[in-house]
């Protein structure tokens, strides 16, 4: 492990364990308006001050990085999971079925996704816990984020399909679930990681994104995407310079999670 | 000798000099130049008949010749291409004299008939016109007879209240010009327009207004409107001196600016908009049936009221820029606000005591209504607009002070205005209302119970509540009545009821802030539209 790789590492251990220690670190709470000190600049009291609505920055941040952290890995355990049946399987049974199933890929690939994720928030009912919203919307982008991992699956399990290894194994008489199982799934396992660290930013950043656009995560509850909201007022921010402290930890444990995935990259290759 | 003569004529010449360059100053002070201001969206049309949009009203404000005009200051009624005008006692009859000598920007002369044109285009059913809408207050057509050139009676099939303010929104077309819409009486006329970059207003050469000094109107050469949506954009190009003025400033830039040019920026006091919140009280609405209860209770409305911390609102969201609703019409609109009335106090122990005696209690921190029903419901508004996002979740922490929790939702805006107006499958909804007419008749579809913008509880065949049936009553009195103190009387009451029921609950005011330029002089921000620019032909721009 370089420097850069183990440098990472620390980043992501002490993101994750500041998050973890939220409840101790920021006893105040994400919630909080402190109405008397709205817009405030660090000081003893809020280390990152705090946002338009009194609320201290540092908390949010601490409980949003919990949330996006958390949540982002289970969206991308999810569709990597779906990836690795839905591309798995076309590419091991190959002919029609690949085909089917890439057509399908294709398909969900072209569909405009942002405008049916906000269809789907208008489909819901309204009155779901702020907790329920934030599950939701990592469901959602776990359901929808398998397509270009399957892709990738159903290449690499269609090469797996003819060589040599299996081709044994089915002139040896081994049922086909079996096959499927034993011999293709266990050799699909470095792409696998690699689709699902690849996945975690991603998803991060598309909750950041539904973030600002009002949709994901709901109000009070705190996300990377709705403190990133808070950069929209382009006018001032080099007066505020702590305001950047959410956008710099997002760059950071993307940046973390893309030199681990580096590590991974090779193993799969 | 020569050297004396010398620095004589050397005298006289820095005499002249100097006072060409003084002319030449006044000149430039009092004529010439180009104003530059955004829109904040695509115009929808250049008829001025057809005006819906912001977009469009400005520009038709700018080109537009109207017989009278509100005067955005005063907000007192002034005649403009009518010398004078009268008003028949039973309100369906109205009598204007016209000023002669008058020409369209295309040299067209202007007459009576023009005025019976524009008229009888105005109320053409076909042309669906917003503007002609405000005029319909009975069956029937409406009938104009041409007196004199300079004379015309127009009749309505029923009285009209306030009917003489209503023709300030209606720009006289010419009946004659080939150019149509493009023929017009107003400061400045359409030179160029790109869509989705520029409109380009030139002066009108024919403009028929003088200053006191006798001095052709309007001082500006052009005005150039470029078409921005993005507000940041806007405010960096201001900041850079590339536009002039900001018509309409959030409390959030104008806070920004004034830190570093105070001079800049014009808090002209409350407008006429006002956020407001509001329980589905429909009566087929998809929500439980113990939901409706709550809403449809006028003391669960008052305690919701009563804990909502309005000065909150208006400091910590607004920057002290707005100022805590009363009611239905804000304290700027001088002649017709109930002075009576005074914003609701924050009080949640007084809003506790008032659902308490309506049987809920308080358990663990929760409200529970007499059946065990925790108080819960949903707020939603629009996405992407901040003030309201934020002003819900100081909301929400108001009322979780009663026990009550509120879960707040944003949703793209056809999805909220749908389930507004088709499924009603909502609870509580955090909107704003843009008052752009002084004269309560411009609310008639917001008061009456059958009307589509009745929006707690909209197109009911007959009034639900005794309340709902005496503002129908109300209203339809001031409206067929030409008396304005009879009126005011009415529309006075109208007020009472709305602040004793909360149908809406009225959360705040906002102030019209304005920014502008120091290249501009003449400039006067007002509360009504256009706030920056309504004496635009009195506005000069300093060389750039």
């Amino acid at each position: 492990m370089n420097l850069w790789r183990k440098l990472a590492c620390i980043i992501l251990v002490v993101v994750v364990c500041a998050s973890a220690a939220a409840n101790w670190l920021a006893p105040a709470g994400y919630a909080r308006q402190y109405r008397e000190a709205t817009n405030a600049a660090p000081s003893r009291s809020h280390w990152l001050g705090t946002d338009e609505i009194g609320r201290d920055r540092f908390a949010r941040v601490l409980y949003g990085t919990r949330i996006s952290l958390l949540l982002a890995p289970a969206a991308a355990l999810l569709s990597t999971l779906m990836a690795a049946l839905i591309g798995g399987l076309a590419g091991y049974l190959g002919g029609v079925w690949a085909r089917l199933a890439m057509a399908v890929t294709d398909l969900f690939l072209s569909l405009p996704w942002l405008f049916l994720l906000i269809t789907a928030r208008a489909l819901m009912p309204l009155n779901v816990s702020p907790l329920v919203s934030v599950l939701v919307t990592f469901l959602l982008l776990g359901l929808l984020g398998w397509t270009a991992a399957a892709r990738v699956l159903c290449t690499t399990a269609g090469a797996l399909r003819s060589a040599d290894f299996v081709r044994q194994a089915r002139a040896a008489g081994v049922p086909g679930q079996r096959l499927f199982w034993i011999h293709v799934m266990p050799n699909l396992k470095p792409v696998l990681y690699a689709q699902f660290w690849i996945s975690i930013p991603v998803f991060i950043l598309s909750e950041a994104n539904l973030g600002i656009l009002g949709l994901g995560v709901a109000e009070p509850m705190p996300s990377w995407g709705s403190l990133l909201k808070e950069l929209e007022g382009l006018v001032s921010l080099g007066d505020e310079p702590w305001k950047f402290v959410p956008l710099l930890l997002l760059v950071l444990v993307v940046m973390s999670f893309q030199l681990l995935l580096s590590r991974h990259d090779e193993v799969a290759a | 000798m020569r050297q004396p003569m010398a620095r004589t004529y050397g005298k006289r010449l820095a005499n002249l000099v100097i006072c060409l360059g003084l002319l030449t100053a006044q000149v430039a002070a009092q004529a010439g130049g180009e104003l530059n201001f955004c829109l904040r969206t695509e115009p929808k049309t250049f008829d001025p008949l057809k005006v819906e949009d912001d977009s469009s009203a400005a520009i038709r404000y700018l080109t537009g010749g109207v017989l009278v005009r509100v005067n955005r200051q005063t907000q007192e009624l002034e005649p403009e291409l009518a010398r004078s005008w009268k008003v028949s006692k039973d309100g369906r009859q109205i009598t204007f004299h016209l000023r002669s000598g008058v020409s369209f920007s295309d040299g067209t002369p202007f007459s009576a008939g023009d005025v019976a044109y524009t008229v009888e285009q105005l109320m053409d059913p076909a042309l669906h016109s917003a503007t002609g809408d405000a005029f319909r207050s009975g069956a029937g057509n409406v009938e104009t007879k041409v007196i004199s050139p300079t004379q015309i009676l127009i009749t309505f099939p029923a009285s009209v209240a306030g009917l003489d303010r209503l023709f300030d929104q209606v720009a006289i077309l010419s009946e004659r010009s080939s150019k149509k819409e493009r023929a017009v009486l107003g400061p400045f006329m359409l030179a160029d327009y790109k869509p989705g970059a520029t409109v380009l207003l030139k002066r009108n050469p024919n403009y028929w207004k003088t200053d006191e000094q006798g001095r052709k109107l309007p001082y500006l050469d052009s005005i150039r409107l470029d078409i921005q949506a993005n507000r940041d954009v806007e405010m960096l190009r201001f900041k850079r001196g590339e536009l002039d003025l900001i018509n309409s400033l959030d409390s959030e830039y104008f806070d920004k600016l004034a830190v570093t040019s105070p001079q800049l920026v014009h808090d002209a006091g409350p407008s006429l908009d006002s956020e407001q919140l509001w329980f589905n009280e429909v009566a087929k609405a998809p929500i439980p049936a113990y939901k409706k209860n709550w809403f449809r209770s006028a003391n669960f409305r008052r305690a919701i009221s009563e804990g909502i911390n309005r000065e909150d609102l208006s400091r910590v969201i607004f920057h002290g820029h707005a100022q805590p609703a009363v009611g239905p019409f804000s304290p700027a609109n001088k002649f017709w606000f109930n002075g009576k009335l005074r914003p609701q106090t924050y009080s949640p122990d007084a809003a506790l005591k008032a659902l308490q005696s309506d049987g809920f209690r308080l358990e663990n921190g929760a409200l529970k209504d007499k059946d065990g029903n925790e108080v819960v419901f949903s707020i939603i508004t629009n996405a992407g607009s901040k003030t309201r996002e934020r002003m819900a979740v100081l909301i929400q922490e108001d009322l979780q002070k009663i026990g009550i929790h509120v879960n707040v939702v944003t949703l793209d805006f056809p999805s909220l205005i749908e389930r507004m107006t088709q499924s009603f499958d909502y609870e509580a909804i955090i909107l704003g209302l843009t008052n752009v007419d002084l004269d309560p008749n411009g609310e008639m579809n917001v008061w009456l119970s059958s009307s589509e913008n009745h929006q707690w509880n909209p197109q009911q065949k007959t009034p639900e509540t005794a309340w709902e049936a005496e503002i129908d009553r109300l209203m339809r009195a001031q409206a067929t009545s030409t008396d304005p103190k009879r009126r005011k009387e009415a529309f006075d009451r109208v007020q009472e009821i709305v602040v004793e029921q909360e149908p809406f609950i009225f959360l705040i005011n906002r102030n019209a802030l304005s920014a502008v330029s120091m290249a501009v002089h003449g400039a006067a921000p007002v509360i009504l539209s256009p706030q920056t620019f309504w004496n635009a032909d009195r506005l000069t721009v300093a060389t750039k």
